[in-house]
């Protein structure tokens, strides 16, 4: 790799450098490329967002900053960026701020391991279904460092409920992903996606399989992990204020706000790879290989979020404990028989992937 | 170079945080320190070329174990100088069971350099990189010739979480708890009967 891109700078810019500085050079290069575009997103979606709930609601929604309101996430960003940021007195100062970066930086970090069409890969890890877990049960210390830093009642009640949600949900999402990575035989995403071509009846996707209440199941999992409602119960406004980021104000809950959103693409975009088959078209069927890749990669992220949106506008919150019977007494025994029934089918059927 | 850059920069920063996670004032930094070392372990366990350990590290230490940790150390309310008074009375012992532990790792260290090359056995001989991937070789190594002592291990382990669940569990009396199935069983007639009244005699 460090021979092409040694050449490609030597093409593009008449610079020869270092192997190791074309490296380095190559790999920034990658990460603004997927960083930027996705805070664009970020932005869109949170604009996307409040459009759904309106129309859901007979409302207009956001209309009034730019055409159809669509530098509304724009001047909201701005306006929080020109506030100043308060530190309450009693406060652990340096992990009340590192709180808020830690999601911020968590959030992005996952995606280096999205394949976004064949090939169109950051970081192409053998385990990269453990790396986007490892680093989805990591988000759980933004919010605990943030509700015990800020030394207020409501914020680490808001950080309490979140830690014990996010370990309970994260349990029945690991089996899973077991369930899923047991008939594509790989721990690397674009394997698995590429596992997924033809899975029956021509439709590309594991959602058109019985694996498909294991897709509810990690998308409602996926909802508690990202703290989205019906399990926003860390930030329940009507009891405990806004939870962890009550004592938030300016940038630092901004990058609160964004590294929420940009997990909730994550999960999307883990939705579209795992079950509807990622940058594959969703029948399989050749003019459809015509469009690129990445942009049904985007469609199946698209529609995911929509779905996010819609349950956030259709559903009420769940009381506490209804949440933890939900977590450990329905989705844990579910996903569990069908980590079994999966394994069972595989062995039975002879159709265990090499 | 990059390499040894590397692995003297996770080396380095784990025995920091190592030393920090006994030796700062507030247990909340102490677990921090802890969470910083596994990271830091599991970037080495990178450099080893094992991503499936250094994946799991992550997952079970960082994103399970330190969590819970945290939420038991961010609940205490203790004095934390009174904390410290104890430590002249258990500095003897303590010393004791650090130099011990001192002396088996020399031990080991000395053990392997004096035990010549390690054999390998041809059954379980670890197939090269290129073959198969270091997941798929914990896998197949775990599930066959290991298969036996896994699952003893998770035995073990479903034991102790289940005593813990027994030693703890307290049935308070006079708690009304949800019962979702009584809830959904439930049809009009059981809540109410509707009772035709005749004009001018109410229910007698």
């Amino acid at each position: 790799m460090a021979d092409l891109l040694v050449e490609f700078f030597q093409w593009g810019f008449g610079v020869t450098l270092v192997p190791w500085l074309a490296i380095i050079l190559g790999i920034v290069v990658g990460i603004l490329a997927i960083v930027l575009p996705l805070l664009l997103v970020v932005a869109m979606s949170v604009y996307m967002d409040r459009k759904v709930w309106a129309a859901m609601q007979m409302r207009r929604g956001p209309n009034v900053v730019g055409p159809w309101g669509l530098m509304q996430s724009f001047a909201d960003g701005l306006k929080l960026f020109l506030k100043e940021t308060i530190i309450p007195a009693s406060a652990n100062k340096f992990i009340f701020l590192l709180a808020p970066a830690l999601t911020f930086i968590l959030a992005l970090v996952g995606w280096a391991v999205i394949p976004f069409d064949a090939g169109m890969v950051l970081a192409d890890l053998n385990v990269g279904i453990l790396y986007i877990f490892a680093i989805s049960s990591l988000g759980v210390y933004g919010i605990i460092l943030s509700g015990w830093a800020s030394n207020s009642r409501y914020a680490f009640l808001g950080a309490l409920r979140s830690s014990a949600q996010m370990v309970s949900y994260e349990v029945s999402m690991g089996f899973v992903l077991v369930t899923v990575l047991m008939c594509a035989g790989s721990l690397n995403l674009s394997e698995i996606v590429l596992a997924q071509k033809d899975t029956f009846l021509g439709v590309n996707g594991y959602w058109f399989t019985p694996l498909f209440p294991m897709m509810v199941i990690f998308f409602i999992s996926a909802l508690a992990e990202t703290n989205r409602p019906p399990f926003d119960l860390p930030e329940a406004e009507a009891e405990i204020v806004a939870g962890y980021q009550v004592e938030y104000s300016s940038m630092a809950f901004a990058l609160f706000f964004l590294g929420e959103y940009a997990n909730i693409i994550l999960m999307c975009a883990m939705t579209s790879i795992l079950f509807l088959g990622g940058w594959l078209p969703p029948f399989d069927w050749e003019p459809l290989y015509l469009i690129p890749g990445w942009i049904w990669f985007f469609g199946k992220i698209f529609f995911m979020f929509f779905v996010f949106a819609w349950v956030k506008a259709t559903v009420p919150r769940y009381r506490y404990d209804q949440l933890m019977r939900l977590g450990w007494k329905v989705f844990l025994p579910i996903s569990l028989l069908w980590v079994v029934l999966t394994g069972l089918f595989l062995l039975l059927t002879d159709k265990i992937p090499a | 170079m990059i390499y040894a850059l590397c692995f003297y920069l996770f080396a380095t920063i784990t025995v920091f945080s190592a030393i920090m996670v006994i030796s700062s004032r507030n247990p909340v930094h102490s677990v921090l320190y802890l969470i910083l070392a596994f990271f830091n372990s599991a970037g080495l366990f990178i450099l080893l070329g094992a991503e499936f350990i250094a994946m799991i590290l992550v997952i079970v230490y960082v994103g399970a174990v330190a969590v819970l940790f945290m939420f038991v150390v961010m609940m205490l309310d203790i004095d934390y100088s009174e904390l410290r008074k104890g430590f002249q009375k258990y500095l003897p012992i303590g010393g004791l069971i650090g130099l011990i532990l001192l002396a088996e790792l020399l031990l080991v260290g000395f053990g392997w350099g004096l035990g010549g090359p390690v054999t390998t056995d041809p059954a379980t001989a670890i197939p090269a990189l290129n073959e198969m991937s270091n997941t798929e070789a914990i896998g197949s190594l775990l599930y066959t010739k290991y298969a036996f002592l896994f699952q003893m291990a998770g035995l073990i382990l479903l034991v102790a979480m289940i005593g813990a669940i027994v030693l703890t569990h307290r049935a308070r009396p006079g708690v009304k708890k949800q019962n979702i199935n009584d809830q959904v069983k439930r049809r009009r007639g059981d809540a109410y009967d509707i009772v035709k009244v005749k004009p001018g005699q109410g229910l007698g």
